[in-house]
């Protein structure tokens, strides 16, 4: 039995929720699925693989640097995983939007049916996944020779690079397979911290009435070293861009400190951020359901709540 | 062009669900059902394909049990031509569906088919990729704008860092996100009107596909219960007790 884990990295780096993927690997590993190849796949891709070697647990380090594979397209990425799969038991990849898009792809093809979003490994063919926005977690195992598995990133620890020196080799796939192209993107660019690698998240929803009413949020951000989230509503209304949304189908977070804002509670978003260490609630509504998770909660209205938030926090910092 | 749209019958998205004592599964006995919301941005966007000239034909697939025919009918209502049900009991797995959906767009000469990008129950966000993986299609995940050219659709995706566009070559398969359209709701005349349009059934053994369950669901438990509901009185509170009882700041 062997590890086959597909890293999600960019600029050089590894991603943090393929260092827990790592994690999850590990778990497995010392459940006998024996040892962890990491697959790195883009076009100059040999920092995010020197960066790889040295995280511990992973025995070998496999580089397929290909233009073909340097947008994570599904069909080429997918591909190459399906010709190195063969000589593996697992196959792991974080579930980001990024593993989400390209794992099941590989699965179908390997003709296994794949397990998303683990929360936890019980042994080498059975794993915990929350199911019903996490409502529920099923324990399933898996019967397929080839073992596809997406790993949910709140729910490991992340393994950090570290003094390892696990050798690289090179691999090819079939590359392209003309089906699809990269034609652009628009990435959200802040100097605060990423949603999913955040110690304290400040978030806002539809309470927040506006978009220029998120400064507010932002300001409070600053002063806590922060990212700034929103709730669905919050984004369907348009006050923030898509990539802010916590939830059941947006990003599944677990900072030290979470604090709701506006936000009423629904089951979807209470998915995405419920396993928080700690939750603050602001909300002017007394029955709103995210009482019932928030650790602190102040019923007020936000907008006399976040100035006097924002100079308790600049009074306790100072 | 001829769009199948696939769409899942699902414990409705407002009900809290409850996990079975025995540990079998979550109750679903007198829980009322819809169809999963994702399904039902994928039913609208191929309506509104079919209303610009662009999809000639729209036909509603879903596999599940007797009722899942009532799901059809719905978004026959909201606007597609003729529905197929694929009878199917217990579980149904992403991979067994993908394996049916790509027999049934085989069969019709579908040129686009369009799903939600995972149901609210299983939550795997598979079938779309396991059906494009079959089909050896292109694939457009978490789609929030499609836009059709001849042979080519360009795809807006939601990805964890932004918006990401891809170009598909046709025929591809598309999985609907939050952001893509607001579905409509169906109105009385059309739901009169949907009674009367057709859903013929198709066995698994018809499409030549063995649904036989891969996963073994050994247990399903509610997950631990976190306590809350403590309140402050104040922002000034609120940061003390943060900063020196739980040391978070």
């Amino acid at each position: 039995m062997a590890i086959l884990l597909l890293a999600e990295h960019a600029g050089g780096h590894l991603a943090p929720a393929t260092l827990a993927t790592i994690g999850a690997a590990r778990a497995l590993s010392e459940k006998g699925a024996g040892d962890i190849a990491i697959l790195i796949a883009g076009s100059d891709c040999a920092a995010a693989a020197e960066e790889a070697k040295t995280v511990p647990g992973i025995t070998k380090v496999l580089v397929a640097d290909d233009a073909a594979y340097g947008n994570g397209l599904a069909e080429n990425v997918a591909g190459l995983m399906v010709a190195l799969a063969p000589d593996y038991s697992h196959v792991l990849a974080p579930a980001t939007t990024f593993g989400k898009n390209i794992c099941p792809r590989a699965a179908a093809l390997l003709d296994s049916q794949q397990i998303s979003e683990i929360t936890e490994v019980i042994d080498s063919d059975t794993f915990v996944r929350p199911i019903y926005a996490g409502n529920a977690l099923a324990t399933v195992r898996c019967k397929d020779a080839i073992k596809v598995v997406t790993v949910r990133a709140t729910a490991f620890e992340k393994v950090q690079p570290g003094d390892g020196a696990a050798p690289v080799e090179n691999v090819s796939g079939p590359g392209d397979a003309g089906l699809s192209t990269h034609a652009g993107a628009e990435l959200s660019r802040s100097e605060r911290p990423e949603l999913t690698a955040a110690r304290v998240i400040v978030s806002g929803g539809r309470g927040m009435q506006s978009g220029d009413n998120f400064k507010q949020l932002e300001e409070i951000a600053d002063i806590l070293g922060a990212a700034v989230g929103a709730s669905r509503a919050a984004v369907d209304a348009g006050f923030v861009p898509n990539d802010f949304q916590v939830g059941q189908t947006g990003k599944i977070v677990a900072p030290e400190l979470y604090i709701a804002v506006g936000i009423s509670g629904a089951i979807q978003h209470l998915a995405g951020m419920k396993e928080s260490k700690v939750i603050v609630a602001i909300n002017k509504d007394e029955e709103a359901p995210i009482f019932q998770v928030a650790d602190y909660g102040i019923v007020g209205d936000l907008f006399q709540v976040l100035p006097e938030l924002k100079a308790e926090l600049e009074k306790a910092k100072s | 062009m001829k769009v199948l749209v696939a769409v899942k019958r699902v414990i409705d998205a407002n009900v809290k669900v409850r996990v079975r004592q025995d540990g079998t599964g979550v109750e679903t006995a007198n829980v009322k059902m819809a169809m999963n919301p994702f399904c039902e941005i994928a039913v609208e966007e191929a309506v509104r394909l079919q209303e610009a000239g662009t999809a000639s034909e729209t036909i509603v697939v879903s596999a599940g049990p007797q009722a899942a025919q009532e799901t059809i009918r719905t978004a026959l209502a909201m606007g597609a031509d003729r529905g197929i049900h694929i009878p199917l009991d217990g579980p149904v797995e992403p991979l067994a569906v993908a394996k049916l959906l790509r027999a049934v767009a085989e069969k019709e000469g579908a040129e686009l088919v369009l799903l939600g990008k995972q149901a609210i129950d299983d939550d795997s966000n598979q079938t779309g990729q396991m059906l494009a993986a079959l089909l050896g299609w292109s694939q457009g995940t978490f789609a929030s704008k499609i836009e059709i050219n001849g042979g080519t659709a360009r795809v807006t995706r939601e990805i964890d860092g932004g918006l990401e566009t891809v170009e598909l070559k046709m025929p591809c398969v598309v999985t609907t996100d939050l952001r893509l359209n607001e579905p409509r709701y169906a109105s009385l005349p059309n739901i009169m009107k949907a009674k009367k349009k057709p859903i013929d059934s198709m066995t698994a053994d018809d499409l030549g596909v063995d649904v036989t369950p891969r996963l073994e669901i050994l247990k399903v438990a509610e997950p631990p219960v976190r306590g809350g509901g403590a309140k402050v009185e104040n922002a000034a509170e609120l940061v003390d007790k943060l900063k020196n009882q739980a040391g978070v700041i």
